[in-house]
């Protein structure tokens, strides 16, 4: 064992782990938005809405992410057309394509989550507000939502955890996340467990971070 | 199309090796994760609370941890660990493990963990009345186990452990990283040398997307097969 090693490796990792963060929260926010819109195209009537989005969550639910990534990081830049317009200012960054990728992987994740906490409210709800006068519009987004994020939190909060694990695959493009880093480490140290330790602490306490506010979460939105 | 052609003109046949390569690291790996569950799983049910740790450490310490970490782990630690075991036994030459059996094994024990915390769930869910009837059958622990818990637990954990093959088939993806020419290892080599990336990229997650069709379909059956009776 090299304490050494691990004590100086430390605020390496520390730093990378702010990337990791920061390529979290983004690709979150965004692939919330994205998950959304695709529930809500999943629970529309028209067939062809609905077989687009439910193309779109099996598609991304079914290849790694690593396939996804490298579609959009190598792929995209072959196309000549894609390089003359504004689009190529962020897909020649590998950090925009790696976001790109996590959100809309997360999104269809998400999308799946949302389409089954909203399939799961009960029709009398709905009713209820109905009845009170209120437009359906007022209905969807003061009653259907909230309920359904309630109804997702635990499901929401392991995607979460496991697009946390996903964003480590931004160390194939280049990028010098909490993965890229300790390989970095590993690979010029040849010292692979001590690294291994101290990224992999970083991580757990990241997830222990997360399961928890999400378990808070849960408590403060429970219904009784 | 002619990018794919068989033989020496296309990448055809390398991507249907290399398509075959894959399968056979995911049932690999499942099978390795299936020894792990064997033996965490008993782990996390017994009274025990050291033995309890124990397999509470592994699942989470897996869970926790990005996959792609512990393949950087086996493929640079994997050669020192077994050469120190070798060393104890007096051997000091130095061996090469190759990509499959890393490879296999890092996926085996993230798999191991999923289908562990799945076997829990399905060994928990069985109706405490078929365990008092069998000890009432005057049935043997072993016999027990054989011929009541586990047909039981396999139906109530097949939905799940599908969840768990298409995470080991789709995370295969990444031991590409340690050189195993798998298809994602394959499309990167013919993407560079084509220059052609975005279409064997695309072919790449074409062909895994017929791998879980096809793997979903047959577990499917399995499904019907195992629910037969209820």
């Amino acid at each position: 064992m090299d304490f050494e090693l691990m004590i100086n490796s430390f605020p390496k990792l520390l730093n990378a782990a702010v990337i990791t963060l920061k390529l979290l929260t983004v690709s979150l926010v965004v692939g919330l938005f994205v998950g959304l819109l695709f529930a809500i195209l999943r629970l529309n009537k028209n067939i062809f809405i609905n077989k687009f989005a439910y193309g779109y969550s099996y598609v991304f639910r079914g290849t790694p992410l690593l396939v996804q990534i490298f579609i959009i990081y190598f792929g995209l830049g072959q196309i000549e057309y894609l390089r003359t317009t504004f689009l190529w200012v962020i897909l020649k960054e590998p950090y925009w394509c790696a976001i790109i990728a996590f959100a809309l992987n997360t999104g269809a994740y998400t999308s799946e989550i949302l389409r089954s906490a909203f399939q799961t409210i009960k029709p009398g709800v709905i009713e209820a507000g109905q009845s009170l006068g209120i437009s359906n519009k007022i209905i969807f987004y003061k009653i259907q939502i909230p309920i359904a994020i309630r109804q997702s939190l635990p499901a929401y909060g392991n995607e979460i955890i496991l697009m946390m694990k996903g964003t480590s695959l931004a160390s194939t493009v280049t990028l010098m996340d909490l993965t890229g880093v300790a390989k970095y480490i590993i690979s010029t140290t040849f010292k692979p467990i001590e690294v291994f330790i101290v990224a992999g602490g970083i991580y757990l306490f990241m997830t222990f971070i997360i399961h928890n506010v999400i378990k808070f979460l849960e408590k403060k939105y429970s219904f009784n | 199309m002619e990018l794919l052609a068989f033989g020496d003109t296309g990448w055809g046949d390398e991507l249907f090796y290399a398509t075959l390569m894959t399968i056979a690291v995911s049932i690999t790996a499942m099978i390795i994760g299936f020894s792990f569950a064997a033996i965490f799983t008993p782990l996390k049910l017994s009274k025990n609370k050291f033995l309890n740790l124990l397999a509470n450490s592994y699942t989470t310490l897996i869970r926790g941890v990005p996959e792609l970490l512990v393949i950087y782990l086996f493929f640079f630690g994997g050669t020192g660990a077994v050469m120190y075991v070798a060393s104890i036994f007096g051997y000091n030459e130095y061996i090469e493990i190759n990509a499959f059996v890393t490879g296999a094994f890092a996926i085996g024990i993230i798999s191991g963990a999923y289908s562990t915390e799945v076997f829990r769930g399905a060994v928990q869910s069985i109706d405490k009345g078929q365990f008092e009837a069998a000890n009432v059958l005057g049935l043997s622990k072993f016999g027990k186990f054989i011929k009541i818990i586990l047909p039981q637990t396999l139906r109530l954990a097949i939905p799940n452990l599908s969840n768990v093959w298409q995470i080991t088939l789709k995370d295969t993806s990444l031991i590409s990283v340690t050189g195993l020419v798998e298809i994602m290892r394959q499309s990167y080599v013919a993407a560079g040398s084509t220059r052609d990336p975005l279409f064997f990229y695309s072919f790449a997650a074409v062909l895994y997307l017929l791998l879980t069709f096809f793997s979903m379909k047959l577990i499917n059956r399995l499904e019907i097969r195992y629910s037969r009776g209820y």
